[in-house]
């Protein structure tokens, strides 16, 4: 079992023609998944990796039956992409262009509410069931199917907990990069709830960072709704306040959104909290003896 | 709910100096009522000029008895610092502009060196009856644009929202029908306005939402907003911040940035598309990736090192934004060592590698490196680093890397 994807995700890639789209695609495909159409606008009836592309989202949904979508449509165009792909039917859309205004995700987190369609993103890596797919640009051959699921609001530091988790032998089930921004689609919540139900998965690794209290709510939603054992680390102890740290969201402001609050909540949830990144995997190899 | 709620308005509304502070493009005050104007919002009549000879004529054009000569910086508490000058002469006018341009003005808000005042913006004063605290900016947890507003506005409106949150109220306006009257209802209650004021505030409300929505700004601070001697609303100062992601479609507004207002190093970085924040230490870091990046500090500091730095060269970094990166670093001259952290996903840790040995050979540096290279190619890049005659330390692992680096910083 999984979240989210699995070997039955049918998806289509909208900006595949790209540069982004083309590479990540491709690997994509190698690592097995199922995209099964490309959008862009302007270069339907054309092929790209194999695949035919459409001008609209809802052509390629007609006619691959795909369920999901990978966006690299560039920002100023991406909230055309994500709506349109939520109009065609769409059940996942996994949004990993950077940049998207603020504005735009506000009215797509609004409109997407009367939508059935769950939205990965942006600004994130992706998500990926090793093994099985992987829609997104994370590099495939660092997982290994196993029994943790990870969710994380960073990229590269996601793949150094998947790196730990492999490297202790415990592999991963999902793992859900849910991305940088202020406001995003899944957030730790939604996929606690998933991990939760997921029999395969054993223990869940949460990475969070400063900025916002999502990690407070995540904690409050722990020592109520998880029995899993849960692992979290918080990057940016040492950010000064006011800074924005590379991510939009990323920033202590006031007092809130520190490191600490953020422990603090977490370890009262009863989550296995680890202050340092080089250790993820083995507190969770720990949590689970 | 106490962690949620943590929503805690006290702490909420230091926001907006520390968005002022992230945004590339800030408005300077005249520019902002420049566009408030525009959009209907009221404010006194005024003009920017970058000479005492300007000021005191803009005085005359301007007429009334009374001016009052403003420092244009990008920071709050310029009243404190000295930047704000009331003045009942066209020739006072000239003399505190005089003091005031070509200086560096320092404020609560500014740190020690002060930023540079290159015009000052000469105002008719208004008489003032009440002030008040206006802001619209993006509720993070409730995902929407909100208004916050107190009847206790003026310089300490922080302070007020420590001691009495009580009076701070928060006015959401939903995405799916923009702004409804309500709101100006809302607010002109919480203001205590009455009448023809309270009107007036219903159509400020509904032009400020407009202009934040149109402009893509990510906050307007109105502070204060006075109710006249007439009782009429009036913008006395405003701050305005534009989104960064959203600049692509506001040539006009980005045009307005001040580079002069920015941090050197961070303005510096960001022409070459790196993300750069300066910090005390003496273990400088090179990350690709921001929550790596942050990651690799919280381990220098574990481990018993301070970072000097925050640098994420991204998910695009070639060898070139490498070097660049490295020349960035060497700038700061309290670098003891340089911890390299690339875990290869996009990036090839090959090329990584290159653009290291590329960067110490070319740029002489002096102080240790220690490189620990994951992910995409990382053993090529290894070999790559172990076989040159130049001395990268290459690192097994996370600790590892932190734990060397610190070891050699001391």
């Amino acid at each position: 079992m999984s979240i989210l994807v699995d070997s039955s995700t049918r998806a289509i890639c909208q900006g595949l023609t790209g540069r982004q789209g083309r590479f990540h695609a491709e690997q994509c495909l190698d690592y097995g998944t199922r995209i099964l159409a490309g959008v862009t606008p302007g270069r339907g009836g054309q092929e790209c990796l194999g695949l035919p592309v459409f001008d609209t989202a809802e052509e390629a949904v007609r006619a691959t039956g795909a369920d999901t979508s990978l966006v690299f449509v560039p920002a100023p165009a991406a909230a055309d992409a994500i709506m349109a792909a939520a109009d065609a039917g769409i059940r996942l859309i996994v949004c990993i262009t950077e940049g998207v205004p603020v504005l735009d995700m506000v009215r797509i987190k609004a409109a997407l509410k009367s939508f059935d369609c769950r939205l990965l993103g942006p600004n994130c890596p992706g998500v990926i069931t090793p093994g099985q797919c992987k829609l997104g640009i994370m590099p495939g051959f660092i997982h290994e199917p196993g029994r943790i699921g990870i969710i994380s609001r960073s990229g590269t530091l996601t793949y150094e907990v998947v790196h730990q988790t492999t490297a202790q032998g415990l592999g991963q089930t999902s793992c859900v990069g849910i991305g940088g921004d202020p406001v995003r689609g899944l957030n730790f919540i939604d996929c606690l709830e998933m991990f939760e139900r997921d029999p395969e998965t054993e223990g869940i690794v949460m990475v969070g960072e400063i900025g916002g209290t999502d990690e407070e709510k995540a904690a409050e939603y722990i020592s109520s709704e998880v029995s899993k054992p849960v692992v979290a680390y918080i990057a940016g102890v040492t950010a000064p306040p006011g800074k924005r740290m590379g991510h939009a969201g990323a920033i202590v402001a006031g007092g809130q959104g520190t490191a600490e609050a953020k422990y603090d909540a977490l370890e009262a949830a009863g989550a296995a909290v680890t202050r340092s990144p080089a250790e993820i995997g083995a507190t969770m190899a720990k949590a689970l003896s | 709910m106490s962690a949620i709620s943590g929503a805690d308005p006290a702490l909420r509304l230091r926001d907006f100096a520390l968005l002022i502070q992230n945004a590339r493009v800030n408005l300077h005050e005249y520019q902002a009522k420049a566009l408030l104007s525009r959009y209907g919002v009221p404010v006194a009549s005024g003009r920017a000029v970058s000479s005492g000879e300007d000021a005191a004529a803009a005085a005359g054009d301007l007429g009334g008895e009374r001016w009052v000569v403003k420092a244009q910086v990008h920071a709050g508490g310029r009243g404190k610092g000295g930047g704000v000058k009331l003045c009942d002469s066209p020739e006072a006018v000239r003399e505190s502009a005089e003091r005031l341009l070509g200086g560096r003005l320092v404020t609560p808000q500014t740190g020690p060196e002060g930023l540079p005042v290159q015009k000052v913006y000469v105002e008719q004063a208004s008489s003032i009856d009440r002030e008040l605290y206006l802001s619209l900016l993006i509720d993070r947890a409730d995902e929407c644009a909100c208004f916050v507003g107190s009847a206790a506005g003026g310089m300490d409106i922080e302070e007020v929202a420590r001691v009495t949150p009580e009076k701070i109220a928060r006015v959401k306006v939903r995405a799916a029908t923009g702004i409804m009257p309500y709101a100006g209802r809302r607010l002109a209650r919480v203001f205590g306005l009455e009448d023809a004021a309270a009107r007036e505030m219903h159509d400020l409300a509904g032009a400020l939402y407009r202009l934040f929505d149109e402009c893509d700004a990510s906050l307007i601070e109105i502070n204060p907003l006075v109710v006249t001697g007439e009782g009429r609303l009036l913008a006395l100062d405003a701050k305005i911040a534009v989104e960064d992601n959203a600049l692509f479609r506001q040539p006009d507004l980005a045009g307005l940035r001040d580079p002069g207002q920015e941090d050197e190093l961070e303005r510096r970085a960001q022409e070459v598309g790196l993300s750069y924040v300066s910090l005390d230490g003496s273990i400088a870091c090179m990350v690709n990736g921001a929550g790596l990046a942050m990651a690799t500090m919280d381990l220098i500091k574990l481990q018993g090192g301070e970072p000097a730095n925050f640098l994420d060269v991204g998910g695009a970094a070639d060898s070139a934004r490498v070097a660049a990166g490295f020349r960035l670093i060497l700038s700061n001259p309290r670098v003891r060592a340089i911890l390299v952290n690339i875990f290869g996903g996009i990036v090839r840790c090959d090329v990584i590698a290159e653009g290291i040995l590329q960067a110490v050979r070319e740029a002489s540096v002096e102080v240790p490196v220690i490189a620990r290279l994951e992910g995409t190619n990382a053993e090529r890049a290894r070999a790559m680093l172990d076989g040159s005659e130049l001395t990268v330390t290459a690192a097994s692992d996370l600790a590892d890397a932190a734990r060397i680096a610190v070891e050699m910083a001391a």
